[in-house]
Order: structure tokens, then sequence, then C-alpha cells
């Protein structure tokens, strides 16, 4: 009995602890940021990366990957920035209809038996196109709604907290706790025997890329927000990051095994790490670096993990 | 007749036929006058192409899930350590090739550490990798931009017999991929381990070694792309092997390699490539935005994959 | 026929005449089942026998080529997974058939599609543990733990669970493929008990196993199959651990086959292996054989024989094992070469001068070795797979044969394969084990293994059984394989 709640829990808390960590560090060497106005700040840009990475984390819990998250996100940034805050009925439109076109891409993948990573790489271009086509350069503005939303001061605890959380718990009741979440992760981990029961594996594979879709576009939505304006390569690096997100927060390429409070705790944990090399005065430039080696860290506890729990069986 | 029926058996063909089309396509605008150009600036700009393409090849040929992610920083990296070493001094040219190949060396023996040590996926450890070296990068160039040495950067942008310079080397670069490939015994041992692990294993190839050669030999072009990119445009900028990424999957699968892994082409790629630039030239000489042509890239792709995917499908 | 019609009336479910072939192999031919309610029916027999076919036949996965299905006495035209499960007809297959990244709760919503709507995991928790608790009373196991990081004994308890889960539709026809293959004497002699108290309540169960004493204890009838039909079928009483293994055996087969009468005895040992069961040896020239029923460990054991022996970073040049792979698309050929590619990839090390590969000697081999072995086929640069399964398998054989590697392991690959094909690689066999190679034979067919000078018999992954020379006959394998009989 007590076997089981270490091993399952070990998982999800090795994210957290790696988050808790970096957090005292950063308290630790630039106590100021303990405020309000400071956590704000430190977790602000995470906002949208958490929800880009939930988004990627969809992806993979059937198996496949998406290298088209950056650019898509920048897109719908180029399109809240100009059509949304312009004519909100088009930029409605514009948006379902992109959702929509993630859904489609689910089924072609899944119909043509074509390698999603190729897929998507096209398609990075093609949204990217788009970008360039509404945006040529930086410019545009963030609808009203949106800006208030990432601005907003609620008592006690900063927007930026509240909405990570929001989304952890959004993703969550879907993805784990729903009857359509079950069928999407047993696609990923075992899809003959989903089919043998009777489901429709196409079916699961269009609705879990229609919902990465989704949270896409609110990732894009959220950063506007944050930046009031948009340009065509705003987005750019999520592609990679969501990727990093998602592992860093217990996620698996293969196998459906896939965290959305995990894998939000990735995207803060990514996020943070700029701000405590920055805060640890070391030059800006080792900040990716950072995320790199963090990522290798826990991947590498990971895999003493791992080896523990198969020699305990 | 056979000679023609073989000939359309080859992937690469195709690559080369939509080149050509497009090609002329481009020359109805521009007129005659343009042609001698436009190739000429195909070859230039497809050789870096076809030198990264050439490496991310022989990983994709290793199967499913296989690709490295770290060619741009790779490429940045070595761009810019190699600059810094030779400090603008034509003595030094040999030396900063060395030291770049080095960085590929070390990056490639890096990524498989990652892949073997950590047992993780190979996308996510050359991902990871990607983020150190980028960093290295951005710390090793500090923002200043070093001139290459005067005799790197007139050979790389000047021609020999009308062809440009850095297209012969690609060719060279290629020549010796064919030989590698088609060959040698490496060859034979990336397309077996490509086609099935397992029956390579059984069948006596030393899958681990094979695999280890492949991601430094990846590695190692990127380096050698960034160091003749970096003199060519006059010095290293950070951001100098971003679009390299896509570019390097993007024309291995266009050129007829198997993203499935255990087939390769290296003619392909030499089509891919100037493809990929002659579209844009075309889609610019026409008129079209930088929106539009990036669209048109996109749907090409996917349209290949889908017409090569579908081909398959039919011939089983 | 008028008997076998008053049972389909009454049958569950009733397969009549049933015949499928893959290819040459003729897995089933004219099978005849019925399963009452209310009873529990033992299906044996050795590897080959039809069992696993006519369980995918009765839960709807195959549909035979010729023969009847019949479900509460009506005919079905089109049956299928879901005819099957609206009847109530469940499996427990060996291989894992659960998600081993869901919930033990959230792998019972997957499997019973009616359990929608909110609240569905109170309801799946309680059908699950209801059924868990009846089968397994005591079983500690917490439906909402991953079944990834359950141990096998408590995945396949769950799995058995699962089968006897109602969430709605009524389980009538439980198939029970090695249930206790996993499990220890005490939970396996649980789920026994509640087996008899699901038929005592009118459901029916199909029992296979390979423990003998099983069947027998909890069976009311047994079927014995053979060579893709019916050998013989009785009540349970009727049967003993010894008439049942009489009755698998091929009854009329004469023993004629000739012993080489080779004294190998005194050959030097080419091959030792010493962690599973007996210790296991070969000698030099010796064809050595590895028997039991399929999936008892012996190709786990030719796996670590080739891994404990090959190098994986550089290369040999002098390899100590080769191997032939009997699953040809899985571990054997290479679908986009061509034959000659295909041939030569095992025996590269021979034919490279700096790292180039000397292709007039790589074809000239090539072509000494389709003709020594009758590879048909004009053009050795065609597509491998436009040559017949047969003919793969030859162009497997010769890769192996083509290396020096003195030691040929080989992985049941006559799997699918014509007879006259068989013949022609039994005399290469012989051939080159006269010329001191040695073989390493795992095989499901009875008439191969009794070609071996010495045979391993697996039983449960351990070797249980060694016999050589006259003692290599089909009775004493196939009482060394199922469990129960002094081997």
């Amino acid at each position: 009995m007590n076997r089981y709640v270490s091993v399952d829990t070990l998982r999800l808390a090795l994210p957290a602890l790696s988050l808790a960590i970096l957090l005292v560090a950063v308290f630790w060497l630039q106590p100021r940021a303990m405020s309000y106005t400071g956590l704000n700040l430190l977790f602000n840009l995470a906002v949208p990366i958490a929800l880009a990475t939930l988004a990627q984390m969809l992806i993979m819990a059937v198996n496949d990957l998406d290298l088209s998250i950056g650019a898509f996100v920048s897109f719908v940034a180029c399109v809240t920035a100009t059509y949304l805050y312009s004519t909100p009925v088009v930029g409605i439109l514009i948006l379902a209809a992109s959702v929509g076109a993630y859904a489609v891409l689910g089924v072609i993948i899944h119909l043509r038996n074509l390698p999603a990573i190729v897929v998507t790489l096209g398609m990075s271009f093609v949204w990217g196109g788009f970008a360039v086509l509404l945006l040529p350069s930086p410019g545009g503005q963030a609808p009203e709604w949106a800006r208030w939303l990432m601005t907003v001061r609620p008592p006690f605890v900063p927007v930026a907290i509240v909405a990570s959380i929001v989304a952890a718990l959004l993703a969550h009741l879907l993805v784990m706790r729903s009857s359509l979440g079950v069928l999407i992760r047993g696609v990923g981990g075992n899809a003959r025997s989903v089919e043998r029961a009777g489901w429709s594996v196409i079916a699961a594979r269009a609705a879990a890329y229609g919902l990465a879709g989704f949270f896409a576009v609110l990732a894009g939505i959220a950063l506007v927000g944050l930046t009031t304006s948009a340009d065509a390569g705003i987005a750019q690096r999520y592609t990679l990051l969501s990727i990093a997100g998602v592992i860093l927060g217990g996620g698996e390429f293969t196998g459906g095994r896939i965290s959305p409070i995990g894998a939000v705790i990735g995207a803060l944990t990514l996020t943070l790490a700029g701000s405590f090399l920055s805060f640890l005065r070391l030059p800006s430039d080792w900040q990716i670096g950072a995320q790199g080696a963090i990522l290798i860290i826990v991947l590498a506890f990971r895999l003493l993990l791992n080896r523990l729990e198969a020699r305990n069986k | 007749m056979t000679a023609l029926q073989s000939l359309t058996q080859r992937p690469w063909i195709w690559s080369f036929l939509a080149t050509a089309l497009v090609w002329f396509t481009t020359v109805l605008m521009t007129g005659t006058g343009g042609a001698l150009g436009l190739s000429h600036a195909a070859f230039t700009f497809a050789a870096f192409s076809v030198i990264v393409g050439t490496g991310q090849m022989f990983v994709i040929t290793l199967g499913p899930g296989n690709i490295d992610l770290s060619i741009p920083a790779t490429m940045t990296l070595a761009g810019t350590v190699a600059l810094k070493l030779m400090a603008v001094d034509n003595g030094m040219v040999a030396a900063g090739l060395l030291a770049a190949l080095g960085v590929g060396l070390a990056v490639g023996v890096a990524n498989y550490t990652l892949i073997k040590l950590l047992r993780i996926p190979p996308i996510i450890a050359t991902l990871s990798m990607s983020f150190i070296v980028q960093s290295i990068a951005i710390w090793t160039n500090r923002g200043l931009r070093i001139k290459p040495p005067q005799l790197l950067a007139e050979f790389t942008t000047s021609s020999t017999f009308g062809v440009p310079n850095t297209a012969l080397v690609a060719l060279a670069v290629t020549v010796v991929a064919w030989l590698l490939l088609e060959r040698a015994v490496y060859g034979r041992w990336i397309t077996a381990i490509g086609q099935s692990l397992e029956a390579a294993r059984m069948a006596g190839v030393p899958v681990e070694g094979a695999r280890f050669v492949t991601y430094v030999l990846c590695a190692v072009l990127a380096a050698f792309a960034g160091y003749l990119l970096a003199s060519f445009s006059g010095g290293a900028a950070l951001n100098m092997g971003a679009e390299y990424l896509l570019m390097s999957i993007a024309v291995v699968v266009i050129g007829g390699t198997s993203v499935a892994g255990g087939e390769s082409n290296v003619p392909g790629i030499w089509g891919a490539s100037l493809f990929m630039f002659l579209v844009v030239s075309m889609l610019n000489t026409y008129g079209f935005s930088a929106g539009v042509r990036m669209i048109m890239t996109g749907f090409i792709i996917i349209s290949v994959i889908m017409l090569a995917g579908g081909w398959r499908a039919n011939a089983r | 026929m008028n008997t076998s019609t008053e049972t389909q009336k009454d049958a569950v479910i009733a397969v009549e005449d049933a015949r499928i072939s893959f290819g040459a192999v003729k897995a089933l031919n004219g099978a005849q089942l019925a399963i009452m309610p209310g009873e529990c029916l033992g299906l044996v027999g050795h590897n080959g026998a039809g069992k696993s076919t006519i369980v995918n036949v009765i839960n709807g996965g195959l549909t035979p080529h010729a023969g009847r299905i019949f479900a509460d006495g009506a005919i079905q035209e089109r049956y299928g997974i879901n005819v099957a499960r609206a009847h109530g007809v469940r499996c427990v297959f060996q291989e894992l058939s659960l998600c081993p990244n869901l919930t033990v709760i959230e792998n019972t919503r997957i499997l019973h599609r009616e359990l929608g709507g909110p609240g569905w995991r109170a309801k799946a928790r309680e059908v699950i543990g209801r059924s868990l608790d009846a089968v397994f009373p005591n079983h500690g196991i917490d439906p909402a733990v991953t079944v990834g990081s359950l141990s096998i004994a408590e995945r396949q308890m769950v799995e058995i669970a699962m089968a006897f889960s109602d969430a709605g539709i009524k389980p009538r026809l439980i198939i029970l493929d090695e249930p206790t293959s996993s499990l220890d004497s005490g939970l396996a002699g649980k789920m026994l008990d509640y087996v008899q108290s699901f038929i005592a309540a009118g459901g029916s169960v199909i029992f296979i196993s390979h423990i003998l004493h099983e069947v027998l204890a909890v069976a009311d009838r047994i079927v014995v199959m053979k060579d893709g039909g019916v050998a013989a079928e009785r009540a349970s009483g009727d049967f003993t651990e010894k008439s049942l293994v009489e009755a698998m055996g091929s009854v009329v087969k004469n023993e004629t086959r000739q012993h080489s009468g080779r004294d190998l005895n005194a050959a030097p040992v080419v091959l030792e292996q010493r962690d599973t069961g007996l210790p296991f040896a070969a000698r030099e020239g010796e064809i050595v054989g590895l028997a039991g029923l399929s999936g008892h460990g012996q190709t786990e054991m030719l796996l670590r024989l080739h891994r404990l022996r090959s190098r994986n970073w550089l290369p040999q040049r002098d390899p100590a094992v080769t191997f032939v792979a009997g699953d040809r698309r899985l571990n054997g050929i290479f679908e986009r070469w061509s034959i000659l590619r295909n041939l030569s990839v095992a025996a590269l090390g021979d034919l490279v001068h700096r790292g180039l590969v000397n292709e007039r000697a790589e074809r000239s081999k090539a072509e000494d070795w389709r003709e020594r072995i009758e590879i048909r086929t004009q053009n050795l640069d065609g597509g491998v797979l436009s040559l017949s399964g047969g003919n793969q398998q030859k162009v497997l054989f010769a890769r192996a044969l083509s290396t020096r590697a003195p030691v040929v392991l080989m992985d049941d690959p006559m799997r699918g394969v014509d007879v006259g094909t068989k013949q022609e690689v039994y005399r290469i066999i012989r051939e080159e084990a006269a010329a001191g190679r040695t073989f390493v034979w795992y095989s499901t067919e009875m008439e191969e293994v009794c070609l071996c000078d010495r045979v391993f018999v697996f039983r449960e992954g351990r070797i249980v059984a060694e016999l050589t020379g006259e003692e290599v006959t089909e009775a004493n394998i196939l009482a060394a394989s199922f469990a129960g009989l002094p081997a």
C-alpha cells in the first residue's frame, strides 16, 4: 500500500520539489522577491508558457509531438492584437477555425499514418506565414479585457499565480478526471486495447489535437495581454520550451504518461530558472543554458527514481 | 525505356524535377538575363542547407525518434569560436577550422552521452544540449561581431570556374556522404538500424557504435556549416543557425529520405535545398510577400510528406 | 448431425467446422466447440494445436474462412468483437491488455463503454472493487493506482477481475488463457474457487492451462486439440494426466527417425549457461533443441545467449554466434533492402576492404549461397519482400550460415514455412552440423525437436529436463512440458 504512494507521488513530487528549491534559492538571494509584486514579476511570463506547455502535453498524450506550437502561439498573438482587438467577431471566428484546423490535423496524421513531427514542422511555416501576413512588423494592440485579465490585482495572491493554478486545475479536470481525458491517455498507453473495447481512436486523437489548439489559443491571448502588442516571431521559443516543460513536469514522450499539474510546474520552473540566474548576478547569457541544465538534472533524477522503482519490484 | 523507368523510381528525381520547374517559372519572369544570377545564388545558398541536411539525414536514417535539434546552436557556437580564434588572421584559417570541427565533435559526443546515459529520446537529449550550447555561444560571442580572415571571406564568397566555392565544398561533402552511405559498411549498418534496430542487432551490427558515430558526424557537419556560414556572411550572429533547424529536416524529407528511417538519399538533398531556395526566389519575383512565401513552403512540405507516405502505402 | 444441432441450441457459443489458414499453415481444420451454460470447459493441446486460434474466433477477433458460429442457438452471420461482447463473452489474454499508464478505475472505464456520465469514477471503482473482492478476497489492491505500478501478479489479478466484472452487460462466458501463469498457488486457488462459484451460478468458462492437474480439477469437460481439430473430448473424470498427454501426442506417428548415432559427448563444449534451471551446454557439431510450450522462456534464452556473446560498440572480426529469426518481420528481414543485402549483412566483416564493401565478393558469395540453399529467384537485386515466406526464411538461413560464427541460434525459424523448404533446410543443418557447427534450435514443432541430438525442455522460464539421444521422444517432451508429471 505504502509503496504505491511513494512511487506515484514521487513522480509528481520531483517537479514540485525542483520548483520549491529554485524558489527558496531566489528568495534567499533576493528577499524582496518575496512580495506580491515580486512574485508577480517572477511568474508573469510563465502564464502563456504554461498554457503552451499544456497544449504540447495533450499532443504528447497521444504519442505525438508538435513542432509548430511556437509558430501557432505567435499566430494567435497576432490575431489577438489585430482582429480580436478591432473586430472581435472575426477574431473569434479565426481562432475557432484554427482550433478546428488542429483537430483536422490530428485526423490527417492518424488516417495517413504520418509522422507528426514532420507535419507539424510544415504547419509551423504555415502559421508563421499567416502571422507575418497579419503583422509584417511588430505592432497591434491588446484587447482591453485581455489586458485587464493579465494585469488585474486580486487580493493576497498575484494574478500570475492565480492564472497558473486555474490553468492547471482546468487541465487536470479535463485530462485526468473526465472520461475524454481517460480515453486520450488510453490511446497513448495502449491504443489496441482501447480499440478492442469498441472506442474510436481517431476521434480521441482529433479531440486531443483540438484541445491542444484550444490551450495554445489561450496562451497566445495571455501573451498579448502581457505584452500589449505582438509580432510574428513573438513566441518562437515556445516550441522547445513547451517540450522541455512537459518533460520537466514528469511527462514522457510515449505511453500517455502525462501530468497537467506537473506540466504547469515545469513551465514555472523553466521561467524561474532565468530569474534565479539574474539574481545570482550571473550574466543573462546563461539563462537558456540553465534551462537545459535543469532539464538534464531532473531527467537524471528521474532515471534514478525509475531504477529504484524497478529494484523494488 | 528502362532507363527512364529506373530514373522515375529514384525518390530524388522528384525534387530535381520540381526544382527545374520552379527555376523555369522564375526565369520566365526575370528573363534569361537573370537566369545565371539566379542559379549562382541558388547554389551559393543551397550549399549550407546541403551540409547541415546531410548530417540530419544520417541521423534520421537511424529510424523513428532520431532527430538532432542541436544543429542551430552547434552552428552558432562553431562559427563564433572559430572566428574568435582566427581573429582576422589569415594564418589561423586552418586552426579555426579545427576548432570548429572540435566544437562539433564535443557536441556530438555530449549528445550521444546524454542519450545513452539518461536513456532519453534523442529529441529531448539534443534539445537540452542545444540550450547549453546556445548559452555557451552567447557567452563566447558577447555581442561582438568579429570579421572572418580576409582569405576565408574571399574564398567563401567567390567562385571557381563560375561555380560558387561553397557549393563545391558542399559537393565534396555530399560525395563523401554518398560513399559512406552507398559503398561503406557504415552505410549498411545505419540503414539496417533504421529499418529495424532489433534485426540489426541480431545480424551482428554494432548498433551502439554506429549510432554514436552518426550523432557525432551530424554535429561535426553542423559545425562545419557554421564555420562556412560565419565566414560567408562576414561574422557570426547569434541567430545565424536558427532557420537551419527546420530547414535541415525539410530538405531531408523533401529530398526523398524516408522519415521512418532506413532509407536515405544524398542527391535528393541537393534537389531539395535548391528547391527550397528557388521557391522563395520565385515567390519573391512574382511579388508575393514573406508571409505567403512561408505558407507556401509549409504546404509544400506537408504535401510532399503526404504524397510520399501515400505512395509507400500503395506500394505495400 | 442431429445431436450437434441439439447442443447448438443450448450452447452459449458454438463453433462448427471452423477453418482458418495462415499461408501454408492450417491453424483450424474443421474444429468443433460448444460451451454450455454452467460448465467449465478445459482446453489443452501442444503448440500449434489451434487453442489460441479458436479462442480468437470465439471472442470475435478472428473470422473463420469457413464454418458457422452460433450464439444462444442463433446462427451469427456477422460475428465480431461487438457481437461477442453483447453476448457476454470476455477474454483474459496472455499478453497484458490493460493501459499501463491508467489507473485500475480508468481501465475499467475504458473496458465498459456503458459506464459514462457524471460520477463514473465512483461507479467504476465499485464495479471493479466488487469483482476484485469476489475473485481475490483480501487482494490489497487499491483501484486508484496506475496499472504500471502494480506487480505482474497484481496486474493479472486486475485483468481477471476485469473480465468477471459487471457494469451492465452480464459476463456469461469467460475465456481464461493461462490465467495462473503469474499467480502464486494461494491466489490461483482463490481464482479457481471463484470460477467454481461462477459456474455454479450458471456462467461458463473456457480454461486453458499447461498445468494439467489444475485443468483436471476445475474443468467439467476437457477438449484436447491437435493439428487444428479436436482430438479427444471427454468428461474430465475420464481423463488422467497421463491420458491427456497421450491424447495430445500423435498416436500413429512411427518413431522411425534415425538417430544419427553420433557420439558427441566427447566433443568440446562451445556454449554454456547456468542461470535458468538445469545447466545448459552445447557441444561442437551438436544440434541442440529447446522445447516446451511456446512462451516459456526459450526465445529469452536465445536472446541472452546472443547478447552475452556479441558486441554493441565495435564491429566483431570473428563473431561467436549468429542468429536466425523466427519472427521475420520483427527481427529478421530488412524490408527495404534487396535480397542480396539481406543475405550479406551479417557477413559484411569478411567482405570489407578499407571500410568499403567489396561488392563483387559480396555478390559472388551471395550467388554461392543462393545455389547452395536454393533460393528461388532469378535476381538477387529484387526486393526481399518479393520472395515467398519460405524463401525469405532461406535468405535468413543463408545470412547466418554465410558467417564464420561457430554457433547458430535459431528462434523457431520454420514457423509458417512449407514442407518442401523445411526438408531442404533440415538437410543443410545436418550438413553444417557434420562439418562442426553447433545449432541451438528453438522449435514449436515436435518433428523438428525430434531431429535434435540433445533437447532441453523449458517450463515457466526454466529448463526442467535434458534429454539426449534415444530419450528425445515426443512422449518425454510432452511429459516435461506440462507440469505435474514426473519428467
